[in-house]
């Protein structure tokens, strides 16, 4: 690194990388060993160290998960707001799965997270792209349904 | 009454766009900045007595100064990846106002004679992430970021990359790995990153809200600045409040203000009258205060004489219903899977002292459980490759302290002893 003149446009292309990562996921709901390899190619990359460092971070996943990912907030605030746990029971029941789980019908995935910087307006839940605060089981409710009919 | 700065707009409608900012008095600062040198600047923020508000308190404009002078390859960073358990302020920050922060990073870039900047954004904050896009290429169209900033010399290109869910990568050298499409494991420092950070290129980084502040410091003054809040913790300070308040959510004022008063006062106090049982001043990683220390004010020193640290400013409050065990075991959880990895102590002992947690919570907890997790404080602390060590090893210790008994009872009895 340090010593050495660096090569700024293969430095470049590697910043590239978590970027890259997201496109590549995006296609198939996880990272497939072919989306893998291909970003290593794109970015002149060693594929072995593609996969080394999407799999330091949590957002990147190499198993199939569901078309919507729930994460509640089970962090330290969220649960002495109370709420928290209750929302999480909410879900099992109405999806029928436990935490980790998938449904069968490779809809959702249900997983908890220690913080969603969402600590003063919990229950909060992260759908995907969209994070839901202050939530009511009725809310919880419709935004299930929603997500099934779409 | 104090008067909010940072958050001031962002109770208004479309507090977001540029428009709304600009119609509140937005790039005034960066107008003035311009006509000034750098090092006038530099002098500006080093009189204002800024420190960061990341979690360090850093003196700004010393670290401002640290950047080489008229090196073309000085970059600067935003760290945007707030994952520190009871923080929510710069997510705030920049979903509600972003323009205020991008105001702060082109005075702060003009000032170290950076031309790149890169926001570094927490990968779950999607509406954060669309809101600083949105920001920066209205920025753009208007003249403010791109080349020849408002017919001045100085160009500047700001970019957003996302952070995938690690929190280890708040820690500016991880940080730094992560920005370079690397494992967001810490560096070895020296050298800091403003000898050597993104690509080898000498790199400032701060907190939103550091760089949130320094357009109005620009505007009102070093003086008016180090007005606010006490002799060596000026200016305001975004405060998150969460737990059992009746109004959590932030709160702006001048560093030192009482812990009490915003507890009390702000957040409306505990719902049903109870008494508090413990506080956590400033985020996740620092030392848990009792209901004897509510008077304590809020800024680097107080803090850390009454044993603490001001953190991030996120009070958490917990009434006398509390089991502190759990509370333990629940940081415990978040650190121990969130250690990267690269050290023994760290990855180890994380994991060691939350399984000990666990089982205490879960009735089982066994007779030197607590000399253990005594023993797995003093393997981590000071023995670790970065900060994380210390930060988890600080709010353990302190629960240790402070409720060993309530710890013992748990043991003894294989259930919470506050539970009737
Ligand atoms: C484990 C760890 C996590 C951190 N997380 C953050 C973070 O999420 N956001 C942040 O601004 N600083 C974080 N920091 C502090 C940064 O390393 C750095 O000090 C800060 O961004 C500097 O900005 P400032 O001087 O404006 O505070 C973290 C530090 C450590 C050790
Ligand atoms: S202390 Fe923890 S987070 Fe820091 S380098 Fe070591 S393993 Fe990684
Ligand atoms: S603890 Fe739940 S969002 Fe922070």
């Amino acid at each position: 690194m340090a010593g050495t003149e660096p090569d700024r446009s293969r430095d470049d292309k590697r910043s590239m990388l978590l970027t890259a990562l997201y496109v590549a996921q995006a296609q198939h709901g996880h990272l497939t060993h072919q989306a893998v390899q291909r970003v290593a190619e794109r970015l002149d990359m060693d594929v072995t160290e593609v996969f080394q460092t999407a799999t330091f971070y949590s957002m990147f996943r190499t198993e199939p998960v569901g078309r919507y990912l729930i994460q509640v907030c089970e962090g330290l605030s969220c649960h002495l707001a109370g709420g928290a746990e209750k929302l999480l029971e909410h879900l099992q029941k109405r999806l029928h799965i436990k935490v980790g789980e998938t449904t069968r019908d490779g809809l959702f995935t249900l997983e908890s997270v220690q913080c969603l910087a969402a600590c003063g307006s919990s229950p909060a839940m992260r759908v995907n792209d969209t994070l839901y605060e202050n939530l009511t089981m009725d809310q919880v409710d419709d935004i299930l349904d929603e997500l099934r009919g779409a | 009454m104090f008067e909010p700065v940072l958050l001031k707009r962002t109770g208004l409608p479309r507090s977001e766009t540029i428009g709304v900012y600009v119609e509140n008095g937005g790039y005034q600062a960066l107008r003035k900045a311009l006509e000034c040198s750098p090092a006038e600047l530099i002098d500006l923020v080093k009189r204002s007595k800024l420190r960061g508000r990341g979690g360090a308190g850093f003196p700004a404009g010393l670290k401002w100064g640290f950047m080489p002078q008229g090196n073309a390859d000085n970059c600067l960073c935003v760290n945007t990846d707030e994952g520190e358990p009871g923080t929510f302020k710069d997510r705030v920050l920049v979903e509600k106002d972003p323009h205020q922060v991008i105001e702060g990073v082109i005075i702060a870039a003009y000032a170290v004679g950076a031309q790149r900047a890169y926001v570094y954004i927490r990968g779950e904050f999607f509406l954060g992430v669309k809101r600083w896009i949105k920001a920066i290429a209205d920025a753009h169209e208007h003249g403010y970021l791109g080349r020849n900033i408002l017919g001045s010399d100085f160009s500047l290109d700001l970019t957003v990359h996302r952070g995938a869910g690690a929190y280890i990568c708040g820690e500016e050298t991880a940080m730094i790995n992560s920005l370079e499409g690397r494992r967001g494991e810490p560096r070895l420092k020296p050298p800091y990153p403003a000898q050597a950070g993104y690509q080898g290129r000498p790199t400032l980084v701060h907190n939103v809200e550091t760089l949130a502040n320094v357009p109005h410091i620009v505007l009102r003054g070093a003086e008016w600045f180090a007005s606010i809040g006490t002799e060596k913790s000026t200016g305001p300070k975004v405060f998150c409040v969460s737990g059992h308040v009746f109004r959590r959510g932030t709160y702006e004022l001048p560093l030192g203000t009482p812990l009490r008063e915003i507890i009390e006062e702000h957040a409306g106090g505990v719902p049903g009258g109870r008494r508090i049982k413990a506080v956590i001043p400033g985020g996740a990683s620092t030392p848990l205060l009792t209901e004897d220390q509510l008077d304590v004010p809020m800024d680097f020193e107080s803090l850390a004489a009454a044993g603490s640290a001001l953190g991030t400013g996120a009070i958490v409050v917990m009434d006398e219903r509390t089991c502190m065990v759990d509370v333990a075991r629940r940081t415990a959880r978040f650190f121990a899977h969130e250690s990267c990895g690269k050290c023994a102590p760290c990855r180890l002992g994380s994991v060691a002292a939350w399984r000990i947690l666990e089982g205490i919570e879960a009735g089982e907890g066994q007779e030197g459980d607590i000399e253990r997790l005594y023993a797995l404080c003093d393997g981590i602390a000071g023995h670790t490759f970065c900060p994380m060590g210390d930060a988890q090893v600080a709010p353990l210790r302190s629960a240790l302290d402070r409720f060993g008994d309530e710890f013992r009872a748990h043991i003894a009895m294989g259930r919470c002893p506050n539970a009737a």
